[in-house]
């Protein structure tokens, strides 16, 4: 649960934040489509410090046979955190968030992807952080929408993950480490740029209904400029310029 | 339009994007509609043909459909039946039934073992994706000689070309056969020297071809062959 701690200060006097930025500024985005040959679509995401890549493999006949679907194919997502991504190393393998995140990030992509064209398949999603900065479930998402789209996998929306939080009592978007450690409150979600729809939300810490609304308000702000960086990145593996 | 992006109207559309109001036209492969408006579901090139709007997706799946002629890899041997790998989601069957040989039970392995090529076509695909391949018929067969080259799914119509003119002029430039089957393998079939210029042209095609144009580059690399010679 994300008390906050009164002795930590994350806002400087003028009201800017700890790195610079507005209440309402994002991390810097930027994203590369493709950068594995090997799969059939991937996709390297670097947000602010975050680095995530997502690589996409199938549609394959689905295994072991017990998790087949016989009307659709199922999302086998995997998230792991490098064990260098953070100053402290990672213990190597799953623990209990990884598992936690990859089903929540499974059930997200799968609202979007048609999973009803490929009966008894399975789709496998690899996400893997190589270096972490608070918010990597979400560049996470970003990442594999970019490379489900780069393997042609047909999909209603491209999901866009991004988060917002409440340091010192301001509704702030895009939390920082010390933001995220040290804040109030945090609120990822994933967002269809297209049609508004809400695809996975999850609230750790308490927001006031205004409070909630505003910090959907900045979420919805930066996914639409998340999401043009992302079309951008596929237009330029293919088309050879920018949308 | 199989001259990959060379005609001036090409349009890249990303899953989720609006292409405009659906009025009138019919949704193709690729789109969806939702509110009285198309919606692209797949990476690719928008296309409009016979009042029909789709997306030429640059990367897709193999999904097998009867009749498809297919280049298929023995995956596995049972007794009276072979598991092919036909570059698909799933495994395609071939009973024994449908091989072209009289085959006994327990002889399955003589006629065909693990990692042989064959020519074979869909005969049957239901709804929950079980693929059943045929060898009777005209021209399938076990391939013996030869070289199999993969070509993504989605540039073998462009490959081919109008009345597959391209796939012609490949033919008479290397002096090869060369079959193309739908699951994105093609068999080459001649001297080493004309297979490694099929497989050379063939890669080219598909890394270049949606930039440059696919005759573009066929003449690039007659002109070379003339010019070596």
């Amino acid at each position: 649960m994300m008390g906050g701690y009164g002795d930590v200060q994350l806002l400087n006097d003028d009201g800017s934040r700890l790195d610079g930025r507005k209440v309402d500024e994002m991390r810097p985005v930027s994203i590369e489509a493709g950068v594995l040959p090997a799969a059939e679509g991937s996709a390297m995401v670097t947000h602010g410090l975050n680095v995530a890549v997502a690589a996409v493999y199938g549609p394959m006949e689905a295994h072991p046979r017990k998790i087949q679907r016989q009307d659709r194919a199922v999302i086998d997502v995997r998230y792991n955190m490098a064990p260098f991504s953070t100053s402290d190393r990672i213990r190597p393998g799953f623990n209990r968030r990884s598992r936690e995140i990859s089903k929540v990030t499974a059930e997200a992509l799968e609202s979007v992807v048609l999973v009803e064209r490929y009966p008894r398949s399975k789709i496998r999603v690899e996400i893997e952080i190589l270096a972490a900065e608070a918010g990597t479930r979400c560049v996470g998402i970003t990442a594999a929408a970019v490379a489900l789209a780069d393997a042609g996998i047909p999909m209603r929306d491209m999901i866009v993950g991004v988060a917002s939080g409440k340091i010192e009592d301001t509704v702030v978007l895009d939390l920082d480490k010390a933001e995220d450690n040290y804040g109030q409150a945090d609120l990822p979600v994933g967002i269809l740029p297209n049609t508004g729809e809400i695809a996975f939300l999850q609230m750790d810490g308490d927001l006031s209904a205004d409070e909630f609304n505003l910090a959907m308000e900045y979420n919805f702000k930066a996914a639409k400029e998340i999401h043009g960086i992302m079309v951008d990145a596929l237009k330029r593996k293919y088309d050879g310029g920018e949308a | 339009m199989s001259q990959g992006q060379a005609g001036a109207e090409q349009r890249l559309v990303t899953p989720g994007m609006a292409i405009g109001p659906s009025a009138g036209k019919r949704a193709g492969s690729g789109i969806i509609v939702a509110e009285e408006s198309f919606i692209a579901t797949q990476l690719g090139w928008l296309r409009e043909r016979n009042n029909t709007v789709s997306v030429d997706p640059i990367n897709a799946a193999y999904m097998p459909r009867s009749g498809d002629l297919v280049v298929g890899i023995v995956a596995e041997v049972r007794n009276n039946l072979w598991f092919m790998n036909i570059n698909g989601s799933f495994q395609g069957l071939l009973p024994m039934s449908l091989a072209p040989w009289k085959v006994e039970f327990g002889a399955a392995r003589q006629h065909m073992d693990v990692g042989d090529v064959v020519l074979a076509r869909v005969q049957e695909v239901d709804e929950c994706h079980n693929v059943v391949l045929t060898m009777k018929g005209v021209g399938l067969r076990r391939l013996n000689q030869g070289a199999v080259e993969s070509i993504p799914v989605q540039h073998i119509d462009r490959v081919r070309g109008e009345n597959n003119a391209i796939l012609q002029r490949m033919r008479d430039a290397c002096d090869c056969r060369i079959m193309i089957g739908e699951n994105g393998r093609a068999w080459i079939e001649g001297s080493s020297e004309g297979i490694a210029w099929a497989r050379k042209a063939i890669q080219q095609l598909v890394q270049e071809g949606h930039s440059k144009g696919f005759e573009t580059i066929l003449n690039e690399m007659e002109n070379k062959t003339q010019g070596d010679a």
